[in-house]
């Protein structure tokens, strides 16, 4: 068993509850925060925690925080990232809908720590039900004292407020989200001005991601250090991993980063191997915009090393054999599954999550759509493969936001690893509308267990 | 259908715009337009956004704007419940396919389209952050997850059977 | 301002000084010619405008002299501020020459090849954008975009399939007017300029969205399909108008007034008034005035050599004479085989028409019905 910082009480009935999450020693690190402890000693401790944000990019949360400006008589804010859109991500709605008061707990410390008297969760608005669960939670705590004005008798003033999205993943990026939350169209801003110095309603604004603002909660239990301890090198503490796609247990597990990628996969404490005795041919470990590995290159990496589930292992070998640990959204892929047709899906998601503000974002993402829409038809071309490598390669890097990388890489990534894929499709035209390459030579090298 | 928020609806609309600091109420406008489209039968008519925009005192056009960028308005009449079924990678892998089909043929519709008694009406979306329970379909405001054939049809009478008791 | 810092930088290996809070493309502006670089989306006379078309990307090679790290991506010059030391690559960038060749391809992928019939055509940024960078086929094999016809009144005409999403005519409504009454509706690739429900565009001063359209989506109703820019003559021309300036230039032909813009800089942006206060104008004087009679002419405005519309204004006639050789003349005596007498078809042609008299798009009908039939 890993250690469990977040999900520890998960399944004590009655958890959602305050009385039940008060009683299993919730609110204690809030407590210790607020009334012990100062604003430096707490942007301190999550330093030297060294959590990274867990929404995706994994940029060290304390840095991101002590940028954040403080001009004379401006307000700050924090905004909290539950847009959870990227495909294969569904581990902050496990947490906010069985541990509200966990993340609750978490807003306050860092309200606190950043001096934000009005919080914003903005979260997607698909999530009803756990925009509701939330905002009970919201009651809960500001009837006991958490929320309002001169919280704990300390002169802070804080009150958490619930925003729901309406619809498009471009607004899990920060300065998309904080033009949602003004109520508009969710277009990037241009940087800079980064959000820690013009964020909302162009005031200083830290946005942090569900996962990250719970992982406070812990740190200050037990320490930056300590934390520290756990996991390995910069990847630091627990990270949520929602585990889907061909697997007997698909689900959110906690791991601490030292699990190899192998025993993820085949543990039955975590995904229980591949469904249906098939076996595994490729896996896209960190969120559908993360480059796409085959079995092989997935379990050890380039040198021949095991590959473990922390930020350094999966990004080994950079782009050319390796991925990310991005959002922990874990797809896996079994030997029945076309790399072509997935490919398809996850480039028609992004065509249709562009805000099409920027020119290659906008037009490049539906050319890819419609050049494997073709592929996939059996209507492919030999020259439609570096087509569209190249397309991919022109909008990498070239847009005002991540977007664009997003849809690139795993249009880039499957051709890089899958290439013999596409042109069997092609050279197949026929054949392939009515049957799967398989697995080929990315032969699952793991025995399956009987 | 009179295009005014009742009594009970006006109290929520204020809760909402009391989120947000003074003269910033266009921040509620994504909250507001979800309580539109609840209260106006399930969609945003134009009068419906040009009413929005008077209560948060901004322009029309901005209504428009937000109102046409975000997936979960309908800016159509759509049926009764709305089958918002998941086709993106993990629901891709786990089926998806299968139960679209299903759907379409159960319901003798195609996507975008309503059922003739206006009861359902089918949408293929995008990626609604259920890949581990997939596949799924969102249906109002709740998730229908790890669905089967058996259970499309368990989830269609179980709607038909809402309207009956509802007349 | 004797006190002004200034920053070195240096664009493509030439060096300046400029003011601190200069933004890359102002700088490179400064040194002009091709190290300026291209720009779709922003302009200088509008606030919050660039960062979007990706044209202008350049690579900054060296952060500065403090930090002389350089930047991992390329970035948009046009909202990148200088910092001193600062060195920039821009048409000395190969990584630059290929992403500005991507953008144009991007820029072009959905862009109807309808020049021949557009009123934009030979003041186009997208054509001059696509001569100097672009390629000469395409590779894009799809059916192209195309949206709902949506009307903007009797002054504005436009054809949203021939827009970039430059968002200029957004910026425009924010800044001039107190109303705006048209947006981008829609996203990604289906976003689109229009009001939602259909309804003219009524502003003083919306007018402006003509001028600042990099491209032929807006154009003037009360020029369209009058003339080609290139056959007329511009003249600066001024008159006493109490809504604006009144400060303009007028495109003629003979003494016919054809078309009224407001004046533009060598970068195409609005010139500023004596005051420094750009020099937009108003409706009146755009849609309303069209006779010299209304205006005081000043003399013939400077156009670039390198414009088309340069060669009717500094080569005296050429281009507009009338040919003195006929086709049989031409053909040792062989009459072309005409699918179609224009002279029959076309208002235009008939020598005996003033062409500012003509109503409506100038084709002749039977031609229109004989295309629907086949």
């Amino acid at each position: 068993m890993g250690v469990k910082l977040l999900l520890e009480k998960a399944n004590v009935p009655g958890i959602r509850t305050y009385d039940v999450y008060r009683r299993e020693g919730g609110y204690a690190a809030a407590e210790k925060a607020l009334k012990e402890m100062s604003i430096e000693a707490i942007v301190e401790e999550v330093k030297k925690s060294g959590l990274r944000g867990r929404g995706g990019a994994g940029f060290p949360a304390g840095m991101k925080w002590s940028f954040i400006a403080k001009p004379e008589g401006v307000p700050r804010h924090l905004v909290c990232n539950a847009d959870e859109s990227e495909p294969g991500t569904f581990k902050d709605r496990y947490l906010m809908e069985f541990l509200p008061h966990l993340l609750l707990e978490g807003l306050l410390i860092s309200s606190f720590a950043l001096g934000s008297n009005d919080t914003y969760i903005y979260i997607r608005g698909e999530y009803a039900w756990v925009a509701t669960i939330l905002e009970e939670a919201i009651i809960e705590a500001t009837k006991n004292g958490w929320l309002g004005k001169n919280i704990l008798g300390t002169g802070f003033d804080c009150m958490i407020h619930v925003h729901r999205g309406a619809g498009a993943y471009i607004c899990g990026e920060e300065t998309a989200l904080i033009e949602s939350l003004e109520g508009k169209r969710g277009n990037p801003r241009i940087k800079p001005p980064f959000p820690a110095i013009q964020g909302l309603w162009m005031r200083p604004t830290v946005v942090n991601n569900v996962e990250t603002l719970a992982a406070v909660v812990p740190i200050i239990k037990m320490g930056g250090e300590e934390y520290a301890k756990i996991g390995v090198g910069r990847s630091t503490g627990t990270k949520l991993i929602s585990a889907c796609g061909n697997i007997n247990k698909p689900g959110v597990y906690e791991i601490d980063m030292t699990i190899s990628v192998e025993d993820f996969i085949y543990s039955d404490e975590y995904c229980g191997g591949i469904a249906n005795g098939k076996k595994l041919k490729a896996c896209i470990p960190g969120g559908s915009s993360v480059p796409i590995l085959p079995a092989n290159l997935l379990l050890k990496t380039a040198k021949g090393e095991t590959r473990y589930m922390n930020y350094e292992s999966l990004s080994d070998g950079g782009f050319a054999t390796g991925s990310m640990m991005g959002s922990g959204g874990f797809i896996v892929l079994d030997e029945d599954q076309c790399i072509v047709k997935n490919t398809l899906t996850l480039a028609r998601f992004y065509r249709h999550e562009s805000c099409g503000q920027c020119s290659p974002c906008r037009e490049g993402t539906g050319w890819m759509e419609k050049i494997l829409q073709k592929i996939e038809l059996g209507k492919g071309e030999s020259s439609d493969i570096d087509l569209l490598w190249d397309i991919q390669r022109k909008i990498e890097g070239n847009t005002i936001c991540p977007l664009g990388d997003a849809a690139a890489w795993p249009v880039a990534a499957a051709i890089r690893h899958f290439r013999d894929e596409f042109e069997w499709h092609i050279q197949n035209r026929a054949l392939s509308q009515t049957s799967n390459f398989g697995l080929q030579h990315y032969a699952d090298p793991i025995h399956v267990p009987a | 259908m009179s295009l005014e928020f009742n009594n009970e609806q006006m109290t929520e609309f204020n809760r909402l715009v009391a989120h947000y600091p003074e003269g910033k109420q266009k921040s509620a406008l994504l909250p507001v337009l979800h309580l539109a489209q609840d209260s106006f039968g399930g969609w945003l008519p134009t009068e419906a956004m040009d009413y929005v925009a008077s209560l948060l005192q901004i322009q029309p056009i901005e209504v428009y704007e937000v109102a046409t960028f975000y997936s979960m308005y309908n800016l159509k009449p759509v049926g009764k419940f709305v089958f918002e079924v998941c086709q993106t990678g993990p629901c891709m892998i786990s089926g998806s396919d299968n139960i679209i089909a299903y759907i379409q043929k159960q319901l003798a519709i195609k996507p975008g389209e309503t059922t003739k008694d206006g009861m359902f009406t089918l949408k293929l979306v995008e990626c609604l952050g259920a890949c581990g329970y997939a596949p799924m379909m969102q249906v109002g405001k709740i998730y229908r997850e790890h669905l089967t054939k058996e259970k499309v049809d368990a989830i269609i009478v179980e709607y038909r059977m809402q309207i009956v008791a509802l007349n | 301002m004797s006190e002004q810092t200034l920053f070195k930088v240096t664009v493509d290996n030439i060096t300046i000084e400029v003011p601190a809070g200069t933004t890359i493309l102002q700088a490179a502006r400064q040194i002009g010619g091709a190290v300026a670089p291209p720009a779709m989306c922003y302009y200088s006379k509008l606030e919050g405008t660039g960062g979007k078309c990706r044209t202008c990307l350049v690579e900054v090679s060296k952060g500065s002299e403090k930090d002389p790290r350089p930047m991992p991506k390329l970035v948009a010059s046009c909202r990148t501020i200088v910092m001193d030391g600062m060195e920039v690559k821009n048409i000395t960038s190969e990584k630059v020459i290929d992403a500005r060749a991507g953008v144009v391809e991007f820029l072009l992928l959905n862009h109807p090849l309808d020049c021949p019939i557009c009123d934009q055509a030979g003041e186009c940024h997208l054509q001059d954008l696509s001569f100097e960078h672009g390629k000469a086929d395409t590779r894009y094999e799809f059916q192209r975009r195309t949206f709902k016809k949506h009307d903007l009144g009797k002054h504005i005409q436009l054809h949203m399939t021939r827009c970039i999403l430059c968002y200029r005519c957004v910026f425009i409504a924010d800044q001039l007017t107190n109303k705006r009454e048209h947006g981008i509706l829609d996203r990604g690739d289906h976003a689109e300029i229009a009001t939602h429900i259909e309804k003219s565009l009524g502003n003083e001063f919306i007018g402006n969205v003509i001028d600042v359209c990099p491209v032929g989506a807006l154009t003037d109703k009360t020029f369209r399909f009058k003339n080609r820019v290139w056959f007329l003559k511009p003249m600066d021309a001024h008159r006493d108008c109490p809504t604006c300036s009144g400060r303009v230039t007028l495109w003629n032909r003979g003494d016919e007034v054809f078309r009224v813009t407001a004046r533009k800089d060598e970068w195409g942006e609005i010139e500023d008034n004596p005051d420094g206060k750009p020099g937009w104008i108003c409706n009146t004087c755009r849609f309303d005035k069209k006779h010299t009679n209304d205006w005081i002419i000043e003399g013939p405005r400077a156009i670039s050599r390198q414009s088309v519309i340069a060669q009717g204004h500094y080569a005296g006639n050429v281009g507009m004479t009338q040919p003195t050789e006929i086709f049989k003349a031409v053909n040792d005596g062989r009459a072309p085989h005409l699918l179609m007498d224009i002279h029959n078809e076309s208002e235009v042609n008939l020598p005996s028409v003033r062409l500012s008299e003509i109503e409506g798009p100038s084709h002749g009908t039977s031609f229109n019905n004989n295309s629907k039939n086949a």
